[in-house]
């Protein structure tokens, strides 16, 4: 077995936990299975590309590599008007869909069904505004430094892990220690009774889309970082992002972050038995196993 | 003549749509299921139905030369049998986890249709097919015809099946169980059991829809079976209207027209080198609709009619919209 397994694993299951975690908290607290989710990242990454390329035309040192990185200054300071964007069109989406629904009482279901609208929707229009053709951030090469143990990454790569890393425990932090937070799992325990008890419902709903939002524009620039931008990404990595929300246990946010890594590592290890044509094929077989096993997920509570 | 021939030819492609749309009504308009892996189920059906009926070949496994019939009825218990092992995983769990799931059989399948060159012939499909009337392929229009009137025949035996299940006591037992899951089963109806039934009933229709379409092309590649086909049946379904099989129908008919004539329109604007592009807009078109309507008439042009049994006639006027 070969050891770069585990950086890859470790690589694309940050991308994916961090998706997953805007969508186990979508799904907790909004309580119902959000398709357009993967879409949010590729529009982050193209709104953040966007913004860059601006930025780009304003300044034109911004686009300089910084070393050890592949990319300059521009594509952090674009990440942060793409995030705004991306929670500006994820808000826009709640306005004149999810919200409309949800007042009028509709099924989940339903909620879902638009969702998957939305989300065809969405994918084919990025497709039509930038065309099927995949872009970059950056056009620079990096080498892959040894790690030691046959192990082998870039500093972009490296930089990507310890990025999440420090997302998910602020992440944790917000959640279990502040009043934002305690209102948050209250709505996910019961949004009624939250309600009477003087949470601000509406508030919740909006943070929820705020750090969802967010933290799907950051994977997707992530993953559009190391591998490419193209209009399929988001919808690629739908049912990678599903699987661990539901390993991890919906609603909880390190479970979907552990979930992200695990199907990453099973995905790097599994390719190189079966062959990378099935990648998408083992986060489908996860879900099986975890529906037939243990339906709760790791951290779910019973009766979910 | 040749125009009543494409005629004929859009006619049985729309009526394929609508045995999907059928199958898909047993499942979320009786039921309240949401299958998102239509394009998998409709797959499945095809290349089952083709692997038993083609000739013989040398370069993948199946070629077994059977007649079209039997390939149906393969295509049938496959799509039952696959609907029912995701029942048994799903069903008894929250309801998102269905859609999920099929979903993730969708992506499945299509991997397997890809890379089981074996099998299925990979990316390059499966050819000669045999088609229903082959003896007339070169009169264009008596082949049309006849074809159109076999698919009718299908779509009609499925209506009369499925409107005959509606107002049986089954079909009563599972829409008590969509409104009303506890009060159902207070009165000793086994939800998980019924909802089971109703989505391997609607998978098999599903299966044989894609069988029923694949010996009409004659020809199938993975390409036909990606999440859009899945995306199109369910506007079919709820524009037509969710619940009423005559609104499945013309539903199917509806959009696929919207579909046809749009696809149309692009190639005669857009530039040859902007076609691609374009045509992802009409995506954007139908992913509009099926919003737009899910917010302002969610119950579809065709509402579903209300009823109890055959005997006590239509409800629709007691029940406030």
């Amino acid at each position: 077995m070969n050891p770069q397994a585990i950086i890859d694993g470790l690589i694309a299951g940050s991308t994916i936990g961090l998706g997953a975690i805007g969508l186990t908290l979508t799904y907790s607290i909004l309580r119902f299975a959000n398709f357009t989710h993967g879409d949010f990242l590729a529009w982050g990454a193209y709104l953040t590309l966007t913004v860059a390329g601006v930025l780009g035309g304003l300044a034109a040192g911004l686009g300089a590599p910084v070393y050890p990185f592949s990319f300059g200054w521009g594509l952090p300071l674009a990440m942060f008007g793409g995030v705004a964007l991306t929670v500006a069109l994820t808000l826009g989406l709640d306005r004149i869909l999810f919200g409309k629904l949800r007042a009028r009482g509709a099924d989940a279901i339903i909620i879902v069904m638009a969702s998957f609208g939305a989300s065809m929707a969405l994918r084919s229009l990025l497709e039509f505004i930038f065309t099927a053709k995949p872009a970059y951030f950056t056009k620079a090469l990096q080498i892959a430094k040894p790690l030691g143990l046959g192990m082998r990454a870039t500093p972009d790569q490296l930089l990507v892990i310890g990025m999440t890393a420090v997302l998910v425990v602020v992440l944790h932090l917000l959640v279990t220690r502040s009043a934002t937070g305690r209102a948050m799992r209250a709505v996910s325990e019961n949004p009624s009774l939250a309600g009477v008890y003087g949470v601000n419902v509406e508030n919740v709903i909006r943070v929820t889309w705020i750090i969802g939002a967010g933290l799907a524009c950051i994977a997707g620039v992530m993953a559009g970082l190391l591998v490419q931008i193209r209009p399929y990404m988001g919808f690629d990595l739908l049912l990678p992002l599903f699987s661990a929300a539901i390993l991890g246990g919906i609603g909880s946010i390190p479970g979907a972050m552990l979930g992200g890594l695990i199907i990453g590592l099973a995905e790097a290890f599994a390719v190189q038995i079966v062959g990378a044509e099935w990648r998408a094929a083992i986060s489908f077989v996860i879900l099986v196993l975890v529906l037939m096993l243990r339906p709760q997920g790791l951290f779910g509570q019973k009766g979910a | 003549m040749e125009l009543l021939a494409y005629a004929a030819f859009f006619l049985t492609i729309a009526l394929t749509y609508a045995i999907i749309c059928l199958g898909l009504n047993v499942q979320w308009g009786q039921t309240g299921l949401f299958n998102v892996g239509i394009a998998g189920f409709v797959g499945l059906g095809a290349y089952v139905s083709a692997a038993l009926t083609t000739p013989d070949a040398a370069e993948r496994i199946g070629g077994f030369d059977l007649p079209i019939a039997l390939g149906w009825l393969a295509a049938m218990a496959a799509g039952g049998g696959l609907a029912l092992a995701v029942g048994l995983l799903t069903l008894r769990m929250r309801s998102d986890y269905l859609a999920i799931t099929t979903f993730g059989i969708a992506v499945a399948l299509q991997l397997v249709f890809q890379n089981t060159e074996s099998l299925t012939g990979g990316a390059f499909g499966m050819a000669f097919i045999p088609r229903p009337f082959s003896g007339l392929q070169g009169e264009a229009f008596a082949f049309n015809g006849l074809n159109l009137a076999l698919t009718a025949a299908v779509v009609l035996a499925c209506y009369l099946l499925l409107e005959h299940l509606l107002r049986s006591p089954w079909g009563r037992a599972l829409r008590a169980v969509r409104e009303d899951e506890v009060a159902a089963q207070a009165l000793g109806k086994n939800p998980v059991l019924l909802r089971i039934q109703a989505f391997a009933l609607g998978g098999a229709i599903m299966a044989l829809a894609g069988a029923v379409q694949a010996h009409f092309i004659g020809f199938i590649a993975p390409g036909n079976y990606l999440p859009m086909m899945t995306f199109q049946v369910w506007a079919m379904l709820i524009v037509g209207g969710s619940g009423n099989n005559r609104g499945a129908i013309l539903g199917a008919v509806l959009v696929w027209a919207i579909w046809a004539l749009s696809g149309a329109l692009i190639s005669e604007v857009f530039p040859a080198d902007q076609q691609a592009r374009a045509a992802s807009l009409q995506i954007v078109i139908i992913g509009v609709m099926l919003c737009v309507i899910l917010l302002w008439r969610p119950q579809g042009i065709l509402p579903e009619v209300r009823s109890v049994s055959r005997h006590l006639g239509r409800r629709n006027k007691d029940i406030k919209p």
